[in-house]
């Protein structure tokens, strides 16, 4: 199934760049980056890790840096192979658990509540009423918490991480920060079934983790799955309006749910890049890189790699063939993955099965800047009614 | 119809029968550890790597461009490389042995 559009909903602003230099080179806290747009080279340097590394100080791979707000080191997501696949066979299982059928039935009931509520919702607002509430709501069975905890987790607003006036904020960030220490603390006097318990049981190189390794691989959790999961569903509900067949399709053929899912994270790929550090001078795409620098993967530009994708820039809902690194690629390909592609199949499913039509009254949209480059990664606000189809 | 051996990495065989769909849809609608299939088949996550064995080659025949390209960056490639998600499951694949490139 194919749909065209005159306007694109995810542009590729990257296109030009990719083809004709393949870097795109921008500047960050005067720490520079050379962002690798194409798909091969982005592959290429994901999988080079000892040139490329995930392991520099604390925060630096992250673009904006995050070196100046954070010193806890982000498991297994700043490490580096071999000790990286220590610690990721350690959190590997609990992180495949969105895959077993009881986990996939408490996550519908979630979605549909939210499904609920957007179509007796007049004028719904999708960024902060519908998108935050399910991604929140949907990370208690991640974390095996409590369904109440996600009302702490939506107080905190869609810019927790980061304020939106400036990019970088430490006392922003520390609410999380501290609300981990809190959280490890409480599981360490009472220990439960979710996850800080199951991280403080757990044995590392012959002992057990330590309080700052849990806080970093729950950093990496809560930061890594928020906004790029909000974005995700606040684009699909902004999809399916746009393509008012899409719907329809997906209900008459939802054996083709898992190719949609691909292509939606595909064409949305809603983390824009990663960074690396250079351990040595190397080259990319006949650029030289030093040592001690940092390039970028970006995952957005790749994914619309003409060379490697039919028509990259429309949305083929049954495309069958989709080499896509939205949740990155080799070693640190994403740990959530499994439970972001859940919540998109069952969104997905659920809208399918219960909405007639989804139409958008008003938006604010979310552009990135890189260096020359405006990227749209989302909406700062999407608002929308649902129609049922009851 | 095809009868097909799996080899996991700890020398445990499991031999399965398929008429249809992937060799990967076949191996995880048996359990056969080492084959996760993550993206459901579209050639984007390469967790469905076997090794087929030398003499069956011919009747897997070697992967496209898309395919090679995913399998150059994986450290358990070999010359006999495959992601199961690209081999079409027919009557041409009866007594295939592969072995289960990850744990």
């Amino acid at each position: 199934m194919e749909e065209k559009n005159k306007e694109e909903l995810i542009s590729d602003p990257f296109a030009s760049l990719r083809q004709a230099s393949g870097i795109n080179q921008i500047d960050d806290n005067n720490d520079p980056v050379k962002m690798v747009l194409r798909h091969r080279d982005v592959r290429k340097c994901a999988h080079n890790y000892k040139t490329f590394q995930s392991g520099a100080v604390p925060g630096r791979i992250v673009v904006p840096s995050e070196v100046e707000i954070r010193d806890t080191r982000q498991i297994p997501f700043e490490v580096d192979p071999p000790e990286h696949g220590a610690y990721r066979s350690l959190v590997e299982d609990w992180f495949r658990r969105p895959l077993k059928e009881d986990y996939e039935k408490e996550l519908k009931k979630l979605i549909d509540k939210e499904i609920d509520n957007a179509i007796a919702s007049d004028n719904i607002e999708v960024v902060s009423e519908f998108a935050l509430h399910m991604q929140s709501r949907a990370l208690t069975l991640l974390l095996n918490l409590p369904l109440l905890e996600a009302e702490t987790w939506i107080a905190w607003g869609t810019h927790v991480f980061r304020s939106e006036e400036t990019k970088l904020d430490a006392s922003k960030a520390n609410i999380l920060y501290d609300y981990i220490d809190q959280e490890i603390n409480k599981a360490k006097n009472s220990p439960g079934e979710e996850i800080y318990s199951v991280l403080l049981n757990t044995e590392h190189d012959n002992r057990l983790l330590s309080h700052e390794e849990i806080k970093g691989i729950m950093i990496l959790t809560f930061a890594g799955g928020r906004d790029t999961v909000i974005n995700m569903i606040t684009n699909a509900i902004a999809y399916m309006a746009k393509n008012k067949k899409a719907l329809a399709y997906l209900k008459e053929n939802p054996e083709n749910v898992g190719r949609a899912v691909e292509e939606l994270v595909r064409y949305f790929s809603p983390l824009t890049h990663m960074g690396r550090v250079a351990t040595e001078d190397a080259t990319v795409c006949e650029h030289a890189v030093k040592s001690d620098t940092r390039i970028s993967l970006c995952w957005a530009s790749a994914n619309r790699d003409e060379t490697v994708f039919e028509n990259p820039n429309e949305v083929m809902l049954d495309r069958k063939i989709n080499p896509h690194v939205a949740f990155g690629f080799s070693h640190h390909k994403c740990l959530g993955a499994h439970h972001a592609r859940q919540v998109l199949k069952v969104l997905l499913l659920s809208l399918a099965e219960r909405i007639e039509s989804i139409d958008i009254t008003d938006k604010e949209e979310n552009i990135e800047t890189w260096g020359e480059v405006k990227r749209k990664v989302g909406f700062h606000k999407l608002y929308a009614n649902f129609s049922s189809n009851k | 119809m095809a009868k097909i051996t799996f080899i996991t990495t700890d020398g445990a065989e499991k031999n399965v029968e398929g008429t249809s769909g992937s060799l990967m849809e076949l191996a995880t609608d048996n359990n056969i550890n080492g084959i996760d299939g993550d993206c459901g088949g579209v050639c984007s996550c390469a967790t469905c790597h076997v090794h087929v064995l030398a003499e069956h080659w011919d009747k897997v025949g070697p992967p496209n461009q898309t395919e090679a390209d995913m399998l150059e960056f994986d450290d358990l490639v070999t010359e006999h490389s495959r992601l199961a998600c690209q081999i079409e499951i027919s009557p041409a694949l009866d007594g295939l042995v592969v072995k289960v490139a990850n744990d």
